[in-house]
């Protein structure tokens, strides 16, 4: 469990009690629960045209976007042509994974009927098979969000994000590994559910994962081919050139989810849980133990976009499946409700909130919470 | 509740280079027809052959694969959002060009009444292949006979524009029931079809303007004889309203079941299962769990809030099929009860006896 919150000029003061001890009574989160259940109400009855029109308008933006990036890195080799193609390529890649792919598995445009918009069938640009996020992310990472031991969400089986894992010395390498992680993320995505660690201690047996493995090189193999082959070939002996861009694009946007969903979960101020405290939780409580995992981020329209609306986490978190376009105009009311009931809405600017992860993942890199000598000074650092 | 999608086509290298989306998932973006995975079709011209239909000419992408007189199609449009279904049967000449559809207007008809005040040139829809074994046979019978009502008529008319089209010379003959002539579809084309071949003789009653038509009242074995002497040696295809057909089939319950095809375009009221609301219905990839109702499964996953896909509602077209592992389940339609794990059921027609499984 993370220390008491960081103070923060735009965020109210945390509850002064640890999160482990409700501040709130159970009668008091009933309550804070039926509130969110009327705004997810009144979204629910009040989707229409404007949200269909809305995603198919990114979903257009983007197929433009990557024509225009693979037309221009084609002819890669004039220098202004790579750097516009690669520039458009990467958001291409961005708003597929973020704002389209994310949100549409989620269910959230599904009572549209509309066998594009269908979370069930809906396949990304990126290394990850979709049905093995829905389930690794859908069903594991929002049921048990921030659950140390089931969310996988919380290091990615990588690193240490929180003070309940135990430390071990492969942990001074985090800051080292979260690099690695932020470059490759598609693959970290996509290898997730596999478990690898689990299976080096020999918790599970490698045979398990034969389906998934197969899926994932399926996929992997797809993606590769395109990118790294049948495009390069386009352009013959200037192969280099779309080569090097589409690479370009998939290292920009790997860092960039890297960095939306690492600021969702992990600034100073959010919690994680253990199994015990959550067993047989209310709505009212899920609701709460949402709200404390994640944390936002304030920008402008096109930064909500382009982060898939993520930056509205703790809307998300409360209410995966509404869609993501709405999260903005809900927010204010959000945040009222949580400081009615005394409770913190954790928003900040992305350069804190990352800020607030890196030296969390130096922190951690260290025996216990990182609150040393040694720990405080590798902080100063960060 | 996608329309069935048609076999992806193999488009090779191109695909390869338009993983994950497809190549449609780029052409669609130039023009909505040009996918090459999915049937769809643009709306071409727009009739009002009375007050309160219309008349649709659709020219489907190259994704239809043609459909043969009598069957229907599931056709989707999308009303403040979310995308419909319902099936429709084609009127026009099977194997031509165009597709023709009429849609009545429904007191309580979402996609009805949205196409009637709203459908234009140019509008795209979704469409299904054609489907169902509501047809003629590939050879044609000795004599045919078409008894019809209310929008019930389309398949019928289907029917005998293709037979006279091809030339057929044999006897055919259609009952037509309709409140008055003002409201009776396809009219003034049966009256000229019937003036211009002299083996297709057409009965009209008109049941609430009687003396408007060759006959009168509603459907009764009486009317039989004057449509056909030889009535039960014909082919009989019978599409309409759920008392006009149980009326058919009543007549037709003596040993000639098999001469007699029957088009139901009504869901069939249920009758609530007796033994049925018992037990427990397991929505195992939702994790949810509800005390069975008795009413269809369909329903019941709703009530309990889910979002299963659905198209007719009536037992056509297995948009809501879904894996039963475990249970005793009844066709709602056949009265059919089975026990056999993993069977795809349609959710709309079936209730469950007892605790039932479910991969929704």
């Amino acid at each position: 469990m993370t220390t008491a919150t960081l103070p923060k000029p735009d965020m109210p003061p945390a509850p002064a009690s640890a999160p482990d001890s409700l501040p709130l009574t159970s009668e008091q989160l009933d309550r804070f629960g039926e509130e969110l259940d009327a705004i997810r109400g009144r979204v629910l009855a009040d989707r229409g045209q404007r949200d269909v029109d809305y995603i198919r308008g990114v979903i257009r933006a983007q197929r433009g976007l990557e024509a225009a990036g693979r037309g221009l890195l084609w002819a890669g080799v004039f220098p202004p042509a790579w750097l516009a193609g690669t520039a458009a390529l990467s958001l291409s890649k961005i708003l597929d994974n973020m704002e389209i792919g994310h949100n549409v598995m989620h269910g959230q445009y599904e009572w549209t009927n509309d066998p594009k918009l269908s979370g069930k069938r809906f396949e990304w640009d990126t290394a990850c098979p979709a049905d093995q996020w829905r389930h690794s992310h859908n069903y594991m990472h929002h049921t048990y969000t921030n659950i140390v031991g089931k969310d996988r969400d919380i290091g990615y089986g990588i690193l240490r994000m929180s003070e309940d894992q135990p430390w071990h010395p492969y942990y001074l390498g985090n800051p080292l590994w979260a690099t690695l992680l932020a470059l490759f993320f598609e693959y970290g995505v996509a290898l997730h559910d596999l478990e690898v660690e689990r299976q080096v201690k020999g918790e599970i047996d490698r045979s398990e994962k034969r389906e998934l493995r197969r899926g994932i090189w399926r996929k992997v193999r797809g993606q590769a081919l395109k990118d790294y082959v049948f495009f390069p070939a386009l352009s013959g002996p200037l192969f280099v050139f779309p080569l090097a861009g589409n690479a370009t694009a998939n290292v920009v946007r790997n860092v960039w989810a890297f960095t939306i969903i690492f600021c969702g979960h992990f600034p100073e101020g959010t919690h994680e849980f253990s199994e015990e405290e959550t067993e047989n939780e209310t709505r009212g409580q899920w609701y709460h133990r949402q709200l404390l995992g994640s944390a936002n981020l304030s920008g402008g329209p096109l930064f909500h976009i382009l982060a898939g609306n993520l930056s509205f986490q703790i809307e998300h978190h409360l209410f995966p499946d509404l869609p993501a376009n709405r999260y903005a105009d809900i927010s204010a009311e959000v945040r009222e409700i949580c400081e009615r009931y005394g409770l913190s809405y954790n928003v900040g600017p992305l350069h804190r909130q990352f800020g607030s992860v890196v030296r969390k993942i130096g922190r951690l890199a260290l025996p216990g919470s990182g609150g040393s000598l040694f720990g405080r000074a590798i902080r100063a650092f960060g | 509740m996608a329309l069935k999608l048609a076999q992806r086509p193999k488009l090779g290298f191109l695909d390869a280079f338009a993983v994950p989306h497809g190549v449609d998932g780029y052409l669609e973006q130039i023009d909505p027809l040009l996918v090459r995975g999915e049937c769809r079709a643009a709306v071409s011209r727009v009739e009002r052959l009375t007050p309160e239909s219309i008349t649709l000419t659709l020219r489907p992408n190259r994704v239809w694969r043609g459909f043969e007189a009598g069957q229907f199609v599931r056709v989707a449009v999308e009303i403040e959002g979310v995308r419909h279904e319902r099936c429709y049967s084609p009127a026009s000449v099977e194997g031509r060009g165009g597709l023709e559809i009429t849609v009545k207007r429904h007191p309580k008809g979402l996609v009805s009444n949205f196409l009637v005040d709203r459908a234009r040139p140019g509008m795209v829809l979704g469409l299904s292949l054609a489907e169902g074994d509501f047809r003629l046979p590939r050879r044609r019978p000795g004599s045919i006979l078409l008894i019809g009502g209310g929008s019930g008529l389309t398949p019928l008319t289907a029917i005998l524009r293709t037979l006279l089209a091809e030339g057929y010379e044999r006897p055919v003959a259609l009952l037509h029931y309709a409140p008055d002539p003002e409201r009776a579809i396809y009219r003034e084309e049966l009256a000229r079809l019937a003036a211009r071949h002299s083996n297709f003789k057409l009965l009209r009653s008109y049941t609430q303007a009687p003396g408007l038509g060759e006959i009168d009242g509603h459907f009764t074995p009486t009317h039989l004889p004057e449509a056909d002497p030889c009535f039960a040696e014909a082919e009989t295809f019978a599409c309409g309203p759920p008392a006009l057909l149980d009326a058919v089939r009543g007549t037709w319950a003596n040993g000639l079941e098999h001469r007699l095809h029957v088009e139901s375009f009504v869901p069939p009221t249920f009758v609530p299962v007796g033994e049925g609301g018992e037990g427990a219905i397991r929505f195992a990839e939702s994790g949810v769990e509800v005390e069975n109702s008795g009413g269809s499964l369909l329903e019941q996953a709703e009530a309990a809030g889910l979002q299963p896909a659905y198209g007719c509602r009536m037992g056509i077209c297995h948009s809501c099929t879904c894996r039963k592992t475990a249970g005793t389940h009844r066709n709602l339609i056949t009265g059919e009860v089975s026990s056999a794990p993993g069977e795809e059921i349609q959710l709309c027609v079936s209730a469950a006896l007892g605790d039932v499984s479910i991969e929704l």
